[in-house]
């Protein structure tokens, strides 16, 4: 068993509101990402669960019974922590063998232990250094190594990958889900990084300044933004939003322009809205009915496909093209538009409309 | 040689004063600097130097004049007289140091058990209040002993603490304690927090893992405090002369200040006792030479 849930957590730290009635419900055996910018809040939520942190208002509740006033230790939760916090006296050894040392087992059993661990991690070699002989990413590893050697009731990773280098982090990714999967443990993990969230999440919890924007599947997030902002944060390139109102069986621009209006949209005429539209969901290639006259303005190749920037009217859309796309800046093209994935906000509240018919 | 706060925590970080070769302008040292500091080096440890010759003169060279810098004849008897009384037993002045080891020593100890839990305590914990607490415990120290000596005098009287060990010990550790906690703060607002909060999720206990992870980083500005606190008290004259009287309680400084007044002043013995009382303080900070300017230009001055 192993579930997290937090309710209404409430944290200042002075005139900083950190937490801002954050609730969340992790289930037994999921991984369960927090994604959000740098300041949102994700340390302290973690902290708030581990324990670490005093609470102005909220509960915890680990397996269904309340933690909220339990001493860490008692809340039988392992932790990476985004700065490692490894004993500086201590060798990788004997930091990744501290959680077991805590709990006594015998010195046979804790040497199999970190062995394990140590060869999953790939850090065999580093066992006998101390963290000042580390590199940051080496750091990471055994900081997860001491997280992962015993099996608590769930894994708290703050920001784990971070600072590995690309091709460590895509492949400790995959191993992380490979872990995950191996235990059948819960995990609560938090990060900055949407590519993460996405790719490792059963669940995805977005937070922004304290507050829980969105809680769903990485689908769900990313199809079904709850909001503005989380359609901006989540996606890349970021997803293009532009003013506009709808006029009968039209979406007309503040620019000018107009397309058909979405046959699912709910909006009322006149109501000022922010038409969200992804880059993959435009394409200056193909041709269709719905379609925005732009002017192209420059190109992002990325080597996969490159990233077309078409200005129409005063903003700029981001389309995603295939790699062999050419054009001289200035030059006028059609952005067909599908608007079936289409996203409509609400300009004053920044809330997603429902979508008639789901 | 007495060490107070005040000066512990003014001493600013090194960097701050610019090195004199630099302020004359010139490259390596003007000839005028070296003149300056040959003068103020005589003026500084002609006493020290002075105390020492006399220590192991005999007493017909202390008194000559003109006097013997050099050509005079080496004696141990001075050293003898400050551990040996006449009659071949324990001299008032040994007895004398014996209590200056044992006070020093154990309100060092005091002060250090007491005052590094709770520097700990106003670093790790939200406190109400904590910068008030804090400048009300340095404010103790803001007062010189003889401003208090007679209250001190009175209660110590009422409670039967006058004249005894017992009443110098508390009240040296009385005041280190404040001494101890600002410079440990310091000490311990650099160790970060976090390996206190992953050894709470390795299973430990708060104290635990302060006891296991903290403290042992701990250990240098420690021993800097302490000698600190071990100098103070070792010291400490104003105190020990007004709180007590008796030979077998008086510490070693009175003791000395003793040896002076009488009609003939032995002045072989005054500086034999000196150097055998200065020396503990020199070898102590010697040992820990490292930690005290560590401890003074880091500990007590971040905030
Ligand atoms: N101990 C503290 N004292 C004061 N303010 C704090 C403290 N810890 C966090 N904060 C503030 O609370 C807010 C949330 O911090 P938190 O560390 O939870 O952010 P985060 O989402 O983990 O950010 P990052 O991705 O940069 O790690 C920030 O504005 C931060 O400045
Ligand atoms: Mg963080």
């Amino acid at each position: 068993m192993g579930t997290v849930a937090a309710h209404g957590l409430r944290k200042s730290f002075g005139k900083v509101q950190a937490l801002d009635g954050v609730t969340l419900e992790v289930p037994d055996g999921s991984f369960f990402v927090v994604l959000g910018p740098s300041g949102a809040g994700k340390t302290t939520t973690l902290r708030a669960i581990a324990g670490l942190e005093r609470l102005d208002a909220g509960s915890v509740r680990l397996d269904g019974r309340d933690a909220t006033g339990d001493a860490p230790a008692a809340r039988d939760l392992a932790m990476v922590f985004q700065s490692y916090a490894l004993y500086p006296r201590h060798t990788a050894y004997e930091n990744i063998a501290s959680p077991l040392r805590a709990r006594r087992r015998s010195s046979s059993e804790i040497a199999a232990a970190v062995e394990r661990m140590s060869s999953l991690l790939h850090i065999e070699r580093l066992l006998q250094r101390r963290p000042a002989q580390l590199s940051g990413g080496e750091m990471q590893r055994v900081a997860l190594a001491r997280a992962l050697v015993r099996s608590p009731r769930a894994f708290l990773m703050d920001e784990p990958l971070t600072n590995l280098d690309l091709k460590l982090r895509v492949e400790m990714r995959t191993e992380l889900t490979r872990i995950h999967r191996g235990l059948g443990a819960t995990f609560v993990y938090v990060t900055n990084d949407q590519v993460e969230a996405l790719s490792m999440a059963d669940q995805v919890a977005v937070l922004k300044e304290g507050r829980v924007q969105q809680v769903g599947t990485p689908a769900e997030v990313y199809e079904r933004p709850a909001n503005q902002w989380v359609a901006g944060f989540v996606g890349s390139p970021p997803i293009s939003l532009l003013a506009c109102h709808a006029e009968g069986d039209r979406l007309v621009g503040a620019d000018g322009w107009s397309l058909p209006r979405p046959r699912w949209s709910t909006a009322s005429d006149g109501r000022p809205l922010l038409l969200g539209l992804r880059a993959e969901d435009l394409s200056v290639e193909r041709r269709g009915d719905a379609s925005l006259p732009g002017e192209l303005y420059g190109l992002e190749p990325l080597g996969d496909r490159t990233v077309v920037d078409v200005r129409v009217g005063t903003q700029i859309l981001k389309v995603k093209a295939r790699p062999t796309v050419t054009g001289t800046p200035g030059e006028p093209l059609q952005v067909t538009v599908d608007l079936d994935r289409a996203h409509l906000f609400d300009a004053g509240t920044g809330l997603a409309l429902p979508r008639a018919g789901g | 040689m007495a060490v107070s706060v005040g000066e512990a925590v003014s001493a600013g970080p090194a960097g701050d004063r610019t090195p004199p070769a630099r302020r004359f302008g010139g490259r390596g040292r003007s000839v005028l600097e070296v003149v300056l500091l040959a003068v103020l080096a005589v003026v500084m440890l002609f006493p020290a130097l002075w105390m020492i010759e006399t220590s192991i003169k005999e007493n017909r060279d202390v008194y000559a004049i003109p006097a013997k810098f050099f050509d005079f004849t080496v004696t141990m008897d001075h050293f003898r007289d400050v551990f040996v009384a006449s009659g071949g037993t324990r001299s008032a002045l040994s007895v004398s140091f014996l209590n200056s080891v044992v006070v020093a020593g154990v309100s060092t100890v005091l002060a250090t058990v007491l005052g590094v839990p709770a520097a700990w305590a106003y670093s790790r914990f939200a406190v109400r209040a904590k910068k008030d607490q804090l400048f009300f415990i340095l404010s103790t120290r803001f007062m010189p002993p003889v401003v208090v000596v007679i209250p001190i005098f009175l209660m110590y009287r009422q409670v039967g603490l006058i004249d005894t060990k017992l009443g110098l010990i508390l009240i040296y550790a009385a005041f280190n304690v404040p001494f101890t906690i600002w410079m440990m703060k310091g000490f311990v607002d650099e160790v970060p927090a976090e390996y206190e909060d992953a050894a709470m999720l390795d299973g430990y206990t708060r104290l635990q893992a302060f006891w296991k992870f903290t403290l042992p980083l701990l250990l240098p500005g420690i021993a800097a405090t302490a000698v600190f606190a071990l100098i103070f008290s070792w010291n400490e004259f104003v105190f020990a002369i007004f709180l007590t009287s008796s030979d077998t309680v008086r510490t070693a400084p009175p003791a000395i200040a003793g040896l002076i007044g009488g009609t003939t002043v032995d002045w072989g013995l005054v500086a034999a006792a000196s150097v055998v009382f200065a020396l503990p303080v020199l070898v102590f900070a010697y040992l820990v030479r490292r930690h005290l300017v560590a401890g003074v230009t880091l500990g007590a001055v971040r905030r």
